[in-house]
């Protein structure tokens, strides 16, 4: 039984279509990550999954049960908010215990529930300050707790790490990965950070205006991005994208003939407009004369390894190449394209072929 | 600071340097000091005038200071001055003040703070609507409705009583204060309302657990508008309160307006700083407080 089932979900602000048609299973124990730019209706999302916005249309399953229509602590959910959203009156342990007040659960019980939490997340000393009184990482360390004693199966998370600086989130990336093997729930967590993504997801959801474009596990969302816009998404630096036009099989970019061999995918017809998408480390550098003809354009050393520009067939591509190789603006080279890792695009429908 | 090691730092040291007589600042305390005294040189006038007795006010030196200070006048303008028929002073006046203020901005506060939370978090349909008409209400004219709220007044049977006072002074105050208490719950995260949804409390549990333990300083605005504003209400105290519950403001413009005997500047004089002396109160104990208020009201409409 799949712990959460969106089926058929709209929502609407007066004319705008914020949510279309949405229709989502998250098994029980998942790790989904909603994934797409801003504005594109993440959040909307997941307020209608917590029962904080009413839907226009659909409904929403939560183990089994219909709740489209039940009020948020009806719907055995925790939330964790990107703002922390603590209560700022009150003190650590008021803050854990105020939904289990609410639920009017035993003294004893409210305080072993705390003591859990606060253990598992390590914030025991912290327990008797208030919220200001706390670093932005230990605020979300509570604002997890907060769901946490609940004591639910299923959390939802709303960019819980955007507030905090590079090393925190990374480290706290960690800790949302830990936690969730070790309580094995079902967690739908929304974030534009594609590393976020990739790192956290059992799988991601890729959404735009409204609509899912990708439902996948990361390494297909990756490798075989399903339309244009989630090829052009996810992944850092982009994919390059080579305009050209199917032909005997291959693809004719400008005046070069890409073989297709080997490609992981369906049928090119000749004279079909695609765009050839290949990841800057899908793309192999050897010398002039070995593979497809290119210029470099610029040399960007990056740390641990280099961005390469090159102009190919007039158009423009990146690749990642060793630190410690160098090449000189200018310099001719040639081209090798690890085809089974690539993606073909159709111009008009923009999906992958 | 001070375990810093010699020679750590290489900068300019010592306390900021500053320009005490700059242009700038003689202006500055040039403007607020003849502004002080704008406002400053009547009440002089006033305390000066009200220690005195009559034959030195005849005189005609209203800047001198008394000659020989006596405390007559307010103690005849508390207890004994004559408003309209009876010669009690003001002190059956405050009592009524004191009777219509606090009922009115406890039920007034109270109401509009609920509706600014309503209309704030809990959306419905045409709540905007409402919120609209409320605040429409506050550019009608008082004087368009004195006469209907009489009536109504009368069919109620509330006409020439503290509770018909206390109504009119309750639905008067709404839009005001409900604009202020809307503003300001509309300015506090969205995200807390939504935790406290998820933690299962309701409207109210969330309007006292959450939304008022964060709202001390509108609550202070509020209570200072409403203190004020009533106390220092004539009209609606004249017409809807009837002879034996008149505010003291009525009974201050009585002793000063009445055509009987001699003018006793003094004794008027120290009626009017009593009449004030609530609102300056309230404003003294809380004035910090107030401009807080309202700027934390003003961030989001
Ligand atoms: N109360 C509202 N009334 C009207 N439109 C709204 C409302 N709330 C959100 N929207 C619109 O719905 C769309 C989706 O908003 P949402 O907050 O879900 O985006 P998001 O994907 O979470 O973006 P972000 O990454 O910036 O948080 C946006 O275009 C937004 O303008
Ligand atoms: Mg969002």
């Amino acid at each position: 039984m799949p712990s959460i089932e969106v089926k058929n979900l709209s929502l609407s602000f007066g004319a705008v279509n914020v949510l279309n048609a949405m229709n989502i299973e998250v098994e029980d124990g998942e790790f989904l990550v909603l994934l797409g730019p801003s504005g594109c209706g993440k959040s909307t999302l997941l307020n209608c999954l917590a029962g904080l916005l009413d839907v226009s249309d659909g409904q929403v399953w939560i183990k089994g049960r219909n709740v489209t229509w039940e009020e948020p602590k009806d719907r055995g959910i925790g939330m964790v908010f990107q703002s922390y959203a603590l209560y700022p009156q009150m003190s650590v342990r008021g803050n854990l215990s105020f939904g289990l007040k609410n639920a009017r659960l035993g003294k004893a019980e409210i305080e072993s529930r705390i003591a859990r939490a606060a253990e598992i997340l390590q914030i025991e000393p912290l327990l008797d300050r208030k919220p200001g009184a706390l670093s932005g990482g230990q605020r979300q360390r509570v604002a997890i707790g907060r769901a946490l004693v609940r004591d639910v199966d299923v959390f939802l998370f709303d960019e819980p790490l955007s507030n905090l600086d590079a090393k925190l989130r990374s480290e706290l990336r960690v800790e949302i990965k830990r936690l969730h093997q070790k309580l094995r729930n079902t967690m739908v967590y929304v974030t534009h950070d594609q590393i976020e993504a990739l790192t956290l997801a059992d799988r991601i959801a890729v959404m735009r205006g409204g609509i899912i474009q990708q439902l996948d596990n990361p390494k297909t969302i990756y490798n075989k991005p399903a339309n244009l816009f989630v090829a052009g998404f996810i992944g850092s630096p982009a994919m390059s994208m080579l305009e050209g036009v199917g032909a005997e099989g291959g693809v004719q970019i400008g005046d070069l003939h890409v073989p297709l061999a080997g490609y992981d995918g369906g049928q090119v017809l000749q004279g079909q407009k695609v765009v050839l998408g290949v990841r800057p480390e899908h793309v192999e550098v050897g010398p002039e004369g070995a593979g497809l003809p290119a210029i470099v354009d610029i040399d960007e050393p990056m740390g641990s390894d280099s961005l390469l520009w090159l102009t190919m067939a007039g158009q423009q591509i990146s690749v990642r190449i060793g630190a410690d190789v160098r090449f000189t603006p200018g310099q001719a080279v040639g081209l090798r394209f690890d085809i089974a890792k690539s993606s073909v695009f159709d111009v008009e429908s923009e999906e992958r072929i | 600071m001070g375990e810093l090691a010699p020679g750590t730092m290489t900068g300019p040291r010592g306390p900021k340097p500053r320009k005490r007589l700059s242009a700038r600042n003689i202006m500055l305390y040039g403007t607020l000091i003849v502004a002080a005294l704008y406002y400053l040189l009547p009440l002089y006038v006033m305390v000066v005038t009200s220690l005195k007795g009559m034959p030195e006010i005849r005189l005609g030196n209203v800047f001198a200071p008394p000659l020989e200070i006596t405390f007559e006048p307010w103690v005849k303008a508390w207890s004994s001055a004559c408003t309209g028929l009876t010669c009690e002073g003001l002190s059956s006046g405050f009592w009524n003040s004191v009777q219509i203020l606090i009922p009115s901005v406890v039920v007034s506060i109270a109401i509009a703070s609920v509706n600014g939370y309503a209309l704030a978090n809990w959306k419905f349909r045409g709540s905007e609507m409402f919120f609209t008409i409320l605040l429409f209400g506050a550019f009608i004219p008082y004087q368009v409705m004195i006469y209907p709220i009489v009536i109504i007044l009368r069919e109620l049977g509330l006409f020439s009583s503290l509770g018909g006072l206390v109504l009119v002074h309750t639905i008067f105050g709404m839009p005001i204060l409900t604009l202020l208490f809307r503003n300001y719950f509309a300015s506090l995260p969205e995200e807390l309302f939504k935790a406290a949804r998820v933690d299962g409390a309701g409207f109210w549990g969330i309007f006292f657990k959450v939304m008022m333990p964060m709202s001390l300083p509108i609550f202070v605005v509020a209570i200072i508008l409403q203190v004020t504003g009533i106390w220092n209400d004539f009209l609606f105290g004249v017409i809807y309160a009837g002879t034996q519950n008149y505010p003291m403001t009525v009974q201050l413009n009585n002793i000063v307006n009445s055509v009987q005997g001699v003018k006793e500047y003094n004794v008027n004089m120290a009626a009017t700083i009593l009449t004030g002396l609530v609102p300056l109160v309230v404003y003294f104990v809380s004035g910090k407080l107030f401009v807080r208020g309202i700027a934390a009201g003003a961030v989001k409409g």
